[in-house]
């Protein structure tokens, strides 16, 4: 049997987004940016593509700039509004349990000259909005925060804190990573007083290499890929449009009988979580309940290295990802699990099991059979 | 490289020690050529590799990367220089002495330099010998670039005029990696780990003309399949070199675990390399290698000290080649970044010989404790490594 539970990696594409990428590149095949019919053609899967984003989002398609994906919508968003809004200020704030590639991105506008403050999260990841309140000042011009944590699933109470950060300085901009949090939330921008949302195609069952960035209307903020012109001149490059078209249509079908979709990955969350708990030695990691996200949980085994244990499951088809990408040459320890405060010996032995509207109870129950069987043999060897 | 690469359209290949091999000759040049052949299927375009009257030439039959089919030869061993060649058809002195002007000018554009023109001419029919030959185009170079001397006993450079049925005329003298071809010392089965040293050592062996087959021990869940995979990019790195080679992964986890089981922790690393050095012998013995090649190196770690390395090596009755074993480690790494293995061989990827590493291993094995903590192996120890050796995966590295 085959277990694929590392959906936050990456998902499988719906049927439906096969037929439109196929499509896309055998027959209306043409560039958007072309004057002639093949042209117009594309353009129209492009303009499709937009609607539909902007309506999961009830936003305008003009809100929606395509990029290759969520990292490029990350280093658009953070370096774009710092770049536009120097003037005003350069302080910028995020969290210290970002992405890579929003992280990175920060530590690289540091290096620029910006003023960067890190803000801390609980012990349930959750951003410690005194700190935040405290940090902003007036010229403060970007603050990121990330909706849902890649890691360990937690979520961020997005509207409480867009509406301090407007209230503290009505000027500073909001940027929102919602890599992992769309498709599995309704987000309403205006609402949550969010001027840029990033987000990422293959995590909704859509093809890799396409995302976009909903910037506000009236947002300031300028490009960080020159060419061409396209998209207003805020992202040049000839149009994805088979990854556009692709994605535009996963965003329908995610969104699609939602209430549905998230009921379900909830029941596969709690049981997974009801059967790991059983388990001896096991420690789930953050918040396992539906105040946290429907798709993520991170589980730490006493005296297991991660490693060992991921490739154990991958022999009996069960694919996750190790919590922190470490090996013993080169310990990468994931800033999520140690921004939470799990203990330094188990840092290395957590796996993050992620699930998607596409996850059985059956793959669930062989998941948690499997890891029964595993743990005491692995426990039995180990390293001196 | 040089100027006016394009009017290269072949190679001679001058080989140093295979020259003196007496009556073996042939099969050390036919095992060149095979090599030359083998190395030259990385290059872009159709090649002619051939013997003739005692020398290589490599002729292009279609147009070809200069730089790039250097660069292949420059991985055959037993070439001692690469000698790019102009070749044109013999039309007589006036045509050859044109030609040899329009090459100096382009190829050598420096203009200021001692010569001496050295002609062979084995077409006996062409009206002038060689040194009417060499005296009338020295002459002609001389009064075409007055910055050239003649030097007849230290030149620095020789222009090569061979008078065939066609005319060979060459100067440029690219050296190769010397050696002997692969395939002329018979075969040797290498322990491949995936570290630095292994595949250093490896070629090594493979310069002195031996084919190499390979040996690597996969211990999954506890080393990756990303971990084999850095392996058989190391392989075909080194069968750059080496030529194709036959990789032998031993899925070793099981007797890995029962040596845990059985055995005192800090004796771990010492016996399963014993396992190791047993497992590919009979696999070398099947496959008709005639030694092991080890990248050890004295003292690099425990299981490489002296009483460590008679320990692991008296289980083994063919010859264990350490070519590294005085390095230092940076000389290892010097050959490694020559080579292009380096950068493959630091991916941080775990191997089957650190999984279980104790933190204390022994690293003065007194032999007579190690057989006896062996002993405690015997119920199930040869069928495990039977069932090993029989389940063995053999990739086809070329």
């Amino acid at each position: 049997m085959e277990a694929y539970l590392d959906n936050s990696a990456t998902t499988r594409a719906f049927e439906s987004v096969k037929d439109i990428v196929v499509k896309t590149m055998m027959e209306d095949f043409g560039n958007p940016s072309s004057l002639h019919k093949k042209g117009v053609e594309a353009e129209r899967y492009v303009k499709a593509a937009a609607e539909a984003v902007a309506k999961t989002l009830k936003a305008d398609p003009s809100e929606i700039i395509f990029t290759s994906g969520g990292t490029e919508s990350n280093n658009m968003a953070i370096i774009g509004a710092a770049r536009a809004n120097r003037r005003a200020g350069k302080h910028i704030i995020t969290s210290t349990i970002e992405h890579a590639s929003v992280y990175n991105v920060f530590g690289w506008l540091e290096e620029e000259g910006w003023r960067v403050d890190y803000i801390p999260v609980d012990e349930n990841g959750h951003l410690d909005q005194k700190a935040l309140e405290a940090a902003i000042d007036e010229e403060t011009t970007l603050v990121s925060v990330m909706y849902v944590n890649n890691e360990i699933g937690a979520v961020n109470p997005i509207g409480e804190i867009g509406a301090l950060i407007k209230q503290k300085n009505p000027k500073t901009i909001f940027h929102v990573d919602a890599i992992q949090a769309y498709g599995k939330y309704r987000i309403n921008p205006k609402k949550e007083h969010i001027d840029l949302l990033s987000v990422s195609g293959h995590k909704i069952h859509g093809p890799k290499g396409v995302g976009f960035l909903y910037v506000k209307n009236g947002t300031k903020i300028v490009p960080v890929v020159y060419g061409g012109g396209q998209q207003k001149g805020m992202r040049s490059g000839t149009h994805n449009v088979p990854g556009i078209a692709g994605m535009g249509v996963a965003a329908a079908q995610i969104y699609e009988n939602y209430e549905e979709k998230r009921r379900a990955m909830y029941a596969v969350k709690k049981l997974f979580v009801d059967l790991v708990r059983e388990l001896p030695g096991t420690t789930v990691n953050g918040l396992t309940g539906e105040d946290s996200a429907p798709h993520v949980v991170s589980v730490s085994f006493d005296g297991i290295r991660s490693e060992v244990l991921l490739h154990s499951l991958e022999e009996r088809g069960i694919y996750v990802s190790s919590g922190s990408a470490c090996s013993s040459n080169h310990p990468a320890v994931s800033g999520t699990l140690k921004g939470i405060g799990v203990k330094r010996e188990l840092l290395d032995s957590t796996l993050r099991f992620s699930f998607s509207v596409f996850t059985t109870e059956e793959e669930i129950r062989y998941c948690a059979g499997v890891l029964a069987e595993l743990l005491p043999m692995l426990r039995r060897y180990r390293r001196m | 490289m040089f100027a006016h690469e394009d009017l290269f359209h072949a190679f001679l290949i001058k080989y140093a020690e295979i020259g003196i091999k007496g009556k073996n000759r042939y099969l050390f040049e036919d095992a060149l050529i095979r090599q030359i052949r083998f190395a030259l299927k990385a290059a872009e375009g159709e090649f002619a590799v051939r013997k003739v009257t005692g020398r290589i030439y490599v002729e292009a039959r279609t147009p070809f990367d200069f730089d790039e089919v250097v660069e292949c030869l420059t991985h055959v061993f037993g070439i001692a220089g690469i000698c790019p060649m102009v070749q044109f058809d013999n039309n007589g002195f006036e045509d050859l002495k044109e030609r040899l002007l329009d090459y100096v000018g382009k190829v050598h554009p420096e203009g200021n330099f001692t010569f001496k023109v050295q002609t062979k001419r084995a077409d006996k029919r062409f009206p002038m010998d060689s040194n009417e030959i060499n005296a009338a185009l020295g002459e002609a170079l001389l009064e075409a670039y007055p910055g050239l001397r003649v030097d007849v006993h230290e030149p620095d450079v020789f222009f090569y005029v061979e008078v065939r049925e066609r005319i060979n005329l060459y100067s440029r003298i690219i050296p190769g990696p010397g050696g002997m071809p692969v395939g002329t010392s018979g075969k040797a089965m290498l322990l491949l780990s995936g570290g630095i040293d292994s595949p250093v050592a490896g070629w090594m062996v493979a310069k002195r003309g031996v084919k190499i087959d390979a040996v690597y021990f996969h211990a999954p869940p506890y080393t990756s399949e990303r971990a084999k995979e850095k392996v058989v990019d190391l392989a075909k790195l080194v069968s750059r070199y080496a030529g194709p080679m036959d990789l032998h992964v031993i899925n070793f986890t099981d007797i890995q675990l029962y040596i845990y089981d059985q055995c005192p922790h800090e004796e771990l690393t010492i016996i399963m390399r014993r396992y190791m050095m047993r497992i590919a012998e009979a696999i070398a013995e099947e496959t008709g290698a005639l030694g092991l090649i080890t990248g050890e190196s004295i003292g690099q770690v425990a299981s490489q000290t002296l009483p460590s390395l008679a320990c692991t090596n008296e289980v083994c009755r063919l010859p264990v080649f350490r070519p590294v074993i005085g390095f230092d480690k940076q000389d290892i790494v010097d050959i490694a970044l020559k080579i292009n293995t380096f950068e493959t061989s630091i991916q941080p990827f775990e191997d089957c010989c650190t999984i279980f590493v104790a933190k204390h291993p022994v690293t003065k094995p007194n032999r007579k404790v190690i057989r006896r903590s062996e002993e405690k192996l015997a119920e199930k120890i040869d069928e495990m490594v039977k069932t090993a050796l029989e389940t063995r995966e053999v990739i086809r590295v070329e």
